[in-house]
């Protein structure tokens, strides 16, 4: 029975079963009747050794193509520091479960008290909870937060500029949880004031959700959005690429009452799109509504000063079927991740990381357009390091063109239209070889 | 052994009701606060809410526990102690004397339905 | 882990000037983000700490020298199946040729990505006796919700409208209600009997046409085998319900029994249990979703689909309930998983549950004189003291909860379940050798001693841990979330 995970020697099995009064590990199972029993083995491969498992992914990942990349829409190609990946890998961090021992778990307490203060710094916003799954649950738990602060309103307008793949969720979980979804429709790339405008004064709105960037990586203007969902008694909840708020005006600064997003963007590896991390930062006053664990700051009886999870009474182990949500964990290794980022970068590392995005994008884009083979789509709309092209040309053999040299050539978002990015991680040469692919 | 006062009217989910001619003031009993321990938050309606009997308006939780408030009464409220928004632990001081909101009654015959100091005092066991 | 307490805070070490990055120089400054209009621009900067790259390290460092993981200790905490996290996984997870995908790459170019979550569902699907596994849930909560959004799904697909009622165990955990309320069910409670087992005559009156289903976990939250499971899942699937299985304690049954075989329709695993990927201090995890046979059409999008030529694909169908999450899940989590399938195999996989229920059943044997077992016999991979036997002294489990970690060994899972007023829940998985579980018998043996002889240094534990026990009453007061608070 030898195995590396089994330290159970023939004898300790014999001595163990005696101290049980069984005779033999069947009768373990002695309880279970016979024809709900699995009497054969599984049908899949026998062990492999540490040499086989490498082996084995090294030939799957020989299926994969690591691509030069040039697609966003919600996940990012960014620099990670050495630096995260060695403190993640730290078993203490690695190999511990939610800190419910405060007493030996102070080093995950503390990340996420810094996490926490980090976020609320990025979104603008007071507080933080510990973290979520990802940016479209994030979101999604911020539309059922709303609709719960909101008693009886139930009623939720999407921006019809927000990236589908949050839409998508955000319909899901309204289907189920009885909350109705109404869009605001999009004009020229951006969320249509006018509708909003018309769309907010229904007595049942609990919650407006919009994009920073939109999907079309706009950076629109909200100016007098909150006050306009305030006079209605709406919230304005702000879904946003965390990294961007690293320059653009942040969801406090707008009056939002929630920010929400993915951390992904914040250094993560795309991983093939997870995991990431989902934020959730809101106002001191609505705290208690806010969904997830949150850690606070207190003092142990010697009075030295102390982190613990805190709230937790709103929470769904307690409140069962009365709480917000039903999340019981956070991400919260992802959300040491952004900690560790942030903490390297500061806030002028994010300035740099987002100045060279907006120059490559830029530089990219003016290319595309002096071509004349491409236009851009929104013309007069400000964008940060993604942008939409439209072209005659076939979008889906020039694609597969690049795709053959190794390059991701964005994401086709229309007939006729290719959503693009570029990240710090671009040099100038990848732009200009992709103009020249695309362009040729 | 847990406070009773007489004259008031309780519920079996341990609330009371103090009248004063039309309005009536809600808060827990001095036994469920004790239950309860140390309360951290009172999660109170806003003033021209309706409160249904039988359904919930609000809920006082500790660090480890949370309980709904079930209102004993029908009516609107016309206020909350914003005293317990700042010192929730008021509740445990003096669960009587600090109230949670106070209600004009809209059916003031839903107070026979409701216990005496008595009948409440025979249901938690003193 | 250190005994001496490290309690600074980033935003402390920082020094205006200081930096810990590098990046490429811009080579393309002509175009300048200064042109954004400045209405779109935030004002104040953020304030993040500025702090050299050592400083980082050694913070980071000593932090974590104030944490307990599997890797410093036993970590017996019940209903959470802290095993071993193999470090091969690790290895696997980092690798480049995964690491770098974009999840909405040209197709071809992610062929061995998709292969690797076609292959983990398979093996799921043939572990757990299920047609079809989504590997897009983030977490066991997150799969249960998911699950009961299959189940009402196809509920709605037959036009079935009026049943709206799940049916829980008064004995599960918070999670199932809170579940079963967002995704617009209506929870309602079955008796347990004495023995923590449900009371089918308490069922039988409950099911109607308005029953959705049932959710169940078994063995149950005391590690107790449901033996009438059979019966049950025949009296909810007469009356038109569907069997739900929460997978939070699927890890005895590895080897021996298929949730699949005993009537369930829906299920969710942890791989974070089952399978071995680490906590991470709470997440990331990974909740998988299987159906039966004849329920696949309703798992979430999108989907991984593999043709007759192997070719892998990704699909979006309007059958589906919906997407629930952005993409296909946590896929690190995922290349950990299939990385621990294949490398314990089915020979070793199989010995998983009969160790783990060997473990268990060897620390309550050897403990039972000391700690008040409420139900006798033969228990699954975890079981439930209700305290001390002799509580005279006054010390709770709590105490003894605190007591413990001075041992240097984690705490059991304290007051749950609900059922006992002092329950003290303890699962020792199956990479604990003997000599580790005869260390902590010892250990709780010894305790048991000092809560006669000496109660109050008990109840003042811990004593040699980084820090005393804290004010939690304090922090939920006044709640104190980010360090601008702190520093006011």
């Amino acid at each position: 029975m030898s195995y590396k995970f089994f330290p159970h020697t023939e004898g300790d099995v014999r001595a163990m079963l005696e101290r049980c009064g069984l005779r033999s590990l069947d009768d373990l199972y002695g309880d279970i009747p016979s024809e709900l029993q699995l009497h054969r083995d599984y049908a899949l491969p026998e062990a492999m050794s540490e040499v086989e498992v490498r082996r084995f992914f090294d030939t799957l990942g020989s299926l994969n193509r690591t691509m030069t990349c040039f697609a966003g829409a919600g996940t990012y190609d960014h620099y990670t520091p050495s630096v995260v990946h060695d403190i993640l890998r730290r078993s203490e961090f690695l190999t511990s479960y939610t800190p419910y021992q405060a007493e030996i778990s102070q080093g995950t307490l503390q990340y996420i008290f810094e996490y926490q203060s980090m976020m609320a710094e990025l979104t603008g916003m007071e507080v933080s909870n510990a973290s979520m799954y990802d940016g479209a649950t994030a979101t999604a738990e911020a539309m059922m937060m709303a609709v719960a602060a909101g008693k009886k309103r139930n009623r939720v307008l999407v921006s019809a500029a927000l990236n589908p793949m949050l839409v998508r969720v955000i319909d899901t979980y309204a289907k189920f949880h009885g909350v109705t979804v109404e869009m605001i429709e999009q004009e020229d790339g951006v969320t249509s004031r006018a509708d909003f405008e018309k769309k907010v004064t229904q007595p049942d709105v609990a919650g407006v959700i919009v994009g920073i960037p939109n999907f079309f990586g706009i950076v629109e203007d909200y100016t007098g959005w909150a006050d306009i969902c305030h006079e209605n008694k709406a919230l304005l909840i702000m879904t946003c690429v965390a990294s961007t708020l690293g320059v653009l005006k942040t969801p406090g600064e707008w009056g939002a009452d929630i920010a929400v997003g993915d951390g992904q963007s914040l250094g993560i590896p795309m991983s093939f799109g997870g995991p990431g991390v989902g934020f959730l930062c809101t106002s001191k006053k609505l705290i208690r509504k806010m969904p997830g664990r949150i850690v606070g700051a207190t003092h142990d009886m010697d009075g030295k000063r102390t982190f613990v999870l805190t709230l937790q009474a709103r929470e769904q182990h307690i409140r069962r079927e009365k709480a917000t949500s039903n999340i019981c964990s956070n991400q919260s290794l992802m959300a040491l991740f952004v900690t560790v980022y942030m903490a390297l970068m500061g806030k002028k590392g994010l300035r740099e990381v987002n100045e060279m995005g907006y120059s490559g994008a830029h530089y990219l884009a003016d290319r595309l357009v002096k071509s004349g083979k491409f236009t851009l789509a929104y013309p007069d709309k400000p964008f940060l390091n993604e942008f939409v092209v439209r072209t005659d040309l076939d979008i889906d053999a020039l694609q597969q063109e690049c795709a053959e040299e190794g390059i991701h050539a964005g994401i086709r978002v229309g007939a006729d239209s290719l959503l693009l990015c570029v990240t710090e991680m671009r040099t100038k040469d990848e732009i200009d070889n992709l103009v020249e692919l695309l362009t040729h | 052994m847990s406070k009773i006062i007489e004259g008031l009217y309780y519920s079996e989910s341990h609330e009371y009701v103090r009248v004063e001619g039309e309005f009536g003031y809600i808060g827990i009993t001095d036994y469920a606060q004790h239950e309860l321990g140390n309360v951290v938050y009172v999660d109170m309606p806003e003033v021209d809410d309706e409160v249904e009997a039988g359904e919930d308006f609000g809920a006082v939780e500790s660090v480890k526990a949370a309980s709904d408030l079930i209102s004993p009464v029908s009516g609107v409220v016309v206020e909350v102690n914003a005293a317990l928004e700042d010192e929730p632990g008021l509740v445990n001081k003096d669960a009587f004397e600090n109230w949670i909101i106070k209600v004009k009654l809209s059916d003031p015959g839903e107070l026979d339905d409701l216990m005496t100091a008595e009948t409440y005092k025979a249901l938690i066991g003193e | 882990m250190n005994n001496t307490y490290y309690g600074k805070l980033i935003f402390e070490l920082s020094q205006e000037g200081r930096c810990g990055y590098t990046l490429p120089k811009n080579e393309l400054k002509e175009f300048e983000l200064s042109a954004l209009p400045s209405q779109l621009l935030r004002v104040n900067e953020p304030e993040l700490p500025q702090v050299d790259e050592l400083t980082v390290v050694r913070h980071y460092t000593n932090m974590s020298n104030n944490n307990f993981g599997v890797d410093t200790g036993f970590y017996p905490l019940g209903s959470c199946t802290m095993k071993y996290n193999p470090k091969i996984d690790e290895e696997i997870a980092a690798h480049r040729d995964f690491a770098v995908l974009h999840p909405w790459q040209p197709i071809d170019t992610v062929q061995g990505a998709l292969a690797v979550y076609h292959g983990l569902q398979e093996s799921l699907s043939e572990i757990a006796g299920m047609s079809e596994f989504t590997l897009n849930p983030f977490a066991g909560a997150h799969g249960e919700l998911t699950g009961l959004m299959v189940m009402r799904s196809y509920h709605m697909s037959r036009g079935d409208d009026k049943r709206v009622k799940v049916i829980v165990p008064d004995s599960a955990h918070g999670t199932n209600p809170a579940s079963a309320a967002v995704c617009g069910l209506e929870v309602v409670q079955v008796k347990s009997l004495p023995d923590g087992t449900v009371d089918v005559e308490d069922l039988r009156p409950l099911l109607d046409d308005t029953v959705a289903g049932m959710m169940m976990t078994n063995p149950n939250t005391l590690g107790i085998f449901e033996q009438r499971i059979a019966e049950i899942a025949a009296l909810v699937h007469d009356c038109g319900g569907l069997m739900y299985y929460d997978g939070a304690n699927l890890n005895p049954l590895l080897g021996r029994c298929r949730p699949g075989d005993l009537g369930f329709d829906i299920m969710h695993i942890n791989l974070h249990k089952t399978f071995s990927t680490p906590h991470g201090g709470g997440g990331p995890g990974s909740g998988p979703v299987g159906v039966r046979q004849g329920l696949e059409q309703f798992l979430p999008n999108p989907r991984v689909t593999k043709n007759d030529e192997g070719f892998y694909d990704i699909n979006f169908t309007d059958e589906s309930l919906g997407s629930i999450s952005g993409f296909l899940g946590n896929f690190g989590v995922i290349l950990r998983a299939y990385a621990y399938i294949l490398t314990l195999g089915c020979e070793n996989l199989k010995m998983v549950g009969p160790l783990a229920t060997l473990n268990a059943n060897y620390v309550k044997e050897s403990l039972k004189d000391c700690y008040e077992l409420p139900i006798e016999g033969v228990c699954k991979h975890e079981f439930v003291f209700d305290g001390l036997k002799d509580k005279s002294s006054g010390v709770t489990t709590l105490d003894v909860a605190k007591r413990l970690l001075d041992y240097g060994f984690h705490a059991p899972t304290i007051y749950f379940p609900l059922l006992f007023h002092q329950a003290l829940m303890i699962e020792p998985t199956e990479n604990e050798s003997r000599e580790t579980l005869d260390g902590f018998i010892e250990v709780m043996r010894t305790i048991a001693c000092e809560a006669h002889d000496n109660p109050d240094m008990v109840k003042g534990a811990p004593h040699h841990t980084p820090v005393r026990r804290l004010d939690d009453t304090q922090a939920a007061l006044h709640p104190i979330v980010t360090f601008k608070e702190l520093a006011q």
